[in-house]
């Protein structure tokens, strides 16, 4: 049982704006209204002069599974130069870096107070390697996202207009792979990849199928996930990611999802105008206007940082064409009939126009989206940047004076294609709050996550209330809590906890087994008895409910 | 001046001690430099569990004993000096940035790994990767020198972009390996698929040596540049043919199965220059 007393505490989900009050968290690890006096097993943390906080939700992130296991298999010479995490009693050895190891993820995202972590891509295959390397990740609960919107046998029942056995399909294959939620990524497109082509129409039909378009996929996945009552929205990685003019197809399909509710994963990378590479410009004014009309969405930036990046997605015909491009070693997956996967290593480099406007375009999104409660910081770890620099984009948010100086580095050139030096907005800490973590949980439907009202799990961040010494806050928080047990302190890791994982178990007609079984066992080259994850496999499960919409 | 002899010769488990370098220990007092680590396989030790230490506050780092097993000597090491009175292990001097290491004895593999500058002497034989980028690398070595008194094994200043690589004995196999840049000389010549892949960079042997298909006869002259090049060979204290009444360099372009802007020369004392070289 902790008392945390004296510090200012941000809970911009309960409308506490830097009041000065304590935070009591009881034996069970969730907040409480007041502990009993008596008890000498309480312990209490002086926080004077420190900044207290809802622990971080990372609403999308890339750390555990079969394409990250690829990834950091493809790029050694990022890990041998990354943070070491050497052996003692307590921790285990590891490597940090773009593709850390499973351990050092826990501790890397608990250092930073971040508590929540969303695995944004697993397909089923990979679903018993996903739950058994996030048993390994320790401190951090953890939620996984199933890859849907290239799946060939849903494909099938679209292509022949079996929207309902489509559902219990989806919702089969969730409770298959003990997953959260649902995700899309380049609909359609990866399907056809496995042809050699892409999606880059809404409504063409997709390689192989004579009706089903991408525009189709995309509204009845947000309609299946709806219908089954997913906690989370239907989390959506667009078409034509990264292509400069992406802006039409991004606005369109905001246009497709009305009435529904969807994530827009990373949209950074689906805001560019211009027609090609040398007329490309930042397209995140109109992305921001259309997203601001559409109060049915909500999305995560996915802002790059100049420096290393490994790009790692299910979007294979992209990664094929951003190696072309560069030049740089490529990794390329086929995972059956339910997804593909491509890794390419790049670098975001601060006097490449392109990564530029890349860079401008992502502090855009979060500065003119003017609903903190809608737009959610991440880097799309490790495609942008690693997770482990958000501090510095919080930096460059909260500080006009600051990001001012960083434009003025940019090329010249880039100058004209985007509205950056213009915006004069700062966030306040409470928006930072909401960002960083009210209301990636909100959007999670993690309904005790992101917010310190009695009920709440115990997962607090303490900061300093004054920059450290190159200027950056909230790169070391002085106190990291998790469920109650502080885990970090004084820069330290104290103690670990097996995180979480959330699950959801949606209501589905179990006779779609009668159309699943006979398909995969012509289809697929394991047993249909070795598919389905095994609910002994995770450890520390909680389901969440659904409630159908 | 700081003096690390060592006590036992370390078998079997390597001893990684990349605390061997001056900006390690070049401001530390005598005990300090004792309590540094050293990794025994897994196991966290100390310095003074290996070495004897005498000394401290110096950037002047002298080590006796058969060094054949410790590894990552002057790893990074931006200045200062490391000599080595016996041999050294693998990864000597790899991302050293400046600063000299000698070497009396002899070297294992990936001496200089990735450097970006300094210089290494080593008298005796060394082994493979020689300035060469670790695997995954884009690139090896950007800049400095090594100088290896002896002979080399494979893949000598693999992917390396720039910087100086001098091989006094004959090099194994694929010297110059997908070279980006930089030079490679070859005093005694080398084994096979010398300067496989390369897409630039130059290559001098002074002996004839075997040489892929891919790599096209272009000229026999000698090169204006090797002038600069032999003055500076000279204050390393290497002599290389230059500015002679007989002989040339014959010079192959290659490899053309890749870029192809890459060239070696090879010298031939027979040979005369072509008149319009």
């Amino acid at each position: 049982m902790v008392r945390i007393t004296g510090g200012r505490v941000y809970d911009p989900a309960n409308g506490v704006d830097g009041v000065v009050k304590d935070i009591y968290i009881g034996e069970d690890g969730r907040v409480v209204g007041s502990l009993s006096t008596n008890a000498d097993t309480n312990r209490t943390i002086d926080a004077t002069g420190m900044l207290v906080f809802p622990g971080g939700v990372d609403v999308h992130t890339h750390v555990a599974g079969g394409a990250l296991n690829f990834a950091r298999g493809l790029v050694p010479e990022n890990q041998r130069v990354a943070q070491k995490f050497v052996h003692t009693p307590e921790l285990r050895a590891g490597i940090g870096g773009l593709t850390p190891t499973t351990f050092a993820t826990g501790y890397l995202y608990a250092g930073m107070g971040w508590t929540t972590v969303n695995e944004a891509a697993v397909p089923i295959l990979s679903a018993k390697h996903t739950h058994e390397e996030m048993h390994d990740i320790p401190i951090v609960d953890k939620s996984t996202l199933l890859l849907m919107a290239n799946n060939e046998l849903m494909l099938d029942l679209l292509e022949a207009g079996e929207f309902e056995r489509a559902k219990s399909l989806v919702g089969w294959m969730l409770w298959a792979s003990k997953t959260y939620g649902i995700k899309a990524v380049n609909p359609g497109g990866v399907a056809a990849w496995k042809w050699g082509k892409n999606a880059n129409q809404l409504h063409q039909p997709i390689e192989g199928y004579s009706r089903v378009t991408a525009g189709h996929i995309v509204m009845e996945l947000a309609r299946i996930v709806d219908e089954l009552g997913l906690p989370h929205p239907m989390h959506l990685h667009q078409n034509n990611l990264g292509v400069p003019g992406n802006v039409s197809s991004t606005i369109e399909t905001m246009n497709l999802l009305q009435g529904r509710r969807a994530h827009l994963a990373h949209l950074q990378f689906h805001a560019y105008g211009g027609q090609d590479w040398s007329t490309m410009r930042s397209g995140a004014k109109e992305v921001a206007e259309a997203f601001m009309a559409h109060t049915n969405l909500t999305c995560d930036v996915g802002a790059i940082l100049f420096g290393d990046a490994v790009t790692i997605t299910a979007d294979g015909p992209w990664q094929h064409f951003l190696h072309e491009l560069t030049g740089r070693k490529w990794g390329n997956l086929d995972v059956e009939n339910e997804t593909g996967c491509g890794i390419v290593p790049y670098v975001y480099s601060d006097h490449k126009l392109v990564n530029a406007i890349q860079w401008a375009v992502g502090l855009e999104l979060l500065l003119l989206i003017d609903d903190p409660w809608r737009v959610y910081l991440t880097t799309d770890h490790p495609n942008g940047g690693g997770f482990w620099r958000y501090p510095e984009i919080m930096r460059l948010l909260m500080d006009v004076e600051f990001r001012k100086a960083e434009v003025k580095k940019l090329p010249p050139e880039t100058l004209n294609r985007i509205s950056l030096p213009e915006i004069d907005r700062e966030y306040s800490i409470s928006e930072m709050v909401i960002v960083t973590s009210a209301g990636p949980a909100r959007a999670l439907g993690l309904k005790q996550k992101g917010h310190l009202g009695v009920g709440a799990d115990g997962d607090v961040t303490i900061y300093s209330e004054k920059p450290d010494a190159d200027g950056v806050m909230f790169t070391h928080p002085r106190y990291v809590l998790k469920g109650g047990t502080v885990v970090v302190e004084e820069g330290q890791i104290r103690a670990l906890a097996e995180g979480r994982v959330f699950l959801v178990h949606p209501e589905f007609d179990p006779t779609i087994e009668d159309y699943i079984r006979p398909t995969f066992q012509k289809l697929y080259t394991l047993s249909f008895e070795n598919y389905p994850t095994e609910m002994t496999r995770l450890k520390h499960p909680e389901t969440v409910a659904c409630v159908p919409q | 001046m700081i003096t690390l002899t060592l006590k036992q010769p370390v078998e079997r488990v390597p001893l990684e001690a990349e605390s061997i370098c001056p900006d390690v220990m070049g401001a530390l007092d005598n005990a300090s430099i004792r309590a540094l680590p050293v990794y025994l396989g897994k196991r966290q030790c100390r310095i003074d569990d290996f070495f004897t230490v005498d000394g401290e506050k110096s950037d002047d780092i002298d080590v006796h004993g058969d060094l054949r097993k410790v590894r990552w000597i002057g790893r990074g090491m931006t200045r200062g000096k490391i000599s080595i009175d016996g041999n050294a292990g693998m990864h000597l001097g790899a991302y050293m940035k400046g600063g000299t290491i000698d070497v009396s004895g002899a070297a294992s593999d990936w001496v200089g790994g990735e450097m970006s500058g300094g210089t290494i002497r080593v008298a005796g034989n060394a082994g493979g990767q020689i300035g060469a980028a670790y695997r995954g690398s884009p690139r090896g070595m950007t800049d400095g020198t090594i100088v290896i008194g002896g002979s080399a094994g494979l893949e000598v200043g693999m992917r390396m972009k720039r910087g100086l690589i001098v091989v006094g004995g004959p090099a194994r196999d694929f010297a110059g390996l997908e070279m980006k840049g930089g030079t490679i000389i070859l005093r005694s010549g080398a084994e096979l698929r010398t300067g496989a892949w390369m897409h630039r960079g130059t290559i001098v042997s002074l002996t004839s040596i075997p040489l892929l298909p891919s790599f096209l006869y272009s000229s026999s002259y000698t090169p204006t540049f090797m002038g600069v090049l032999v003055t500076h060979l000279r204050t390393l204290g290497i002599s290389v043919p230059f500015d002679q009444q007989a002989g040339a360099y014959q010079r192959f372009v290659g490899d053309t199965s890749v870029v192809g802007k890459g060239e070696i020369l090879v010298w031939n004392p027979q040979a005369t220059a072509s008149p319009s070289a």
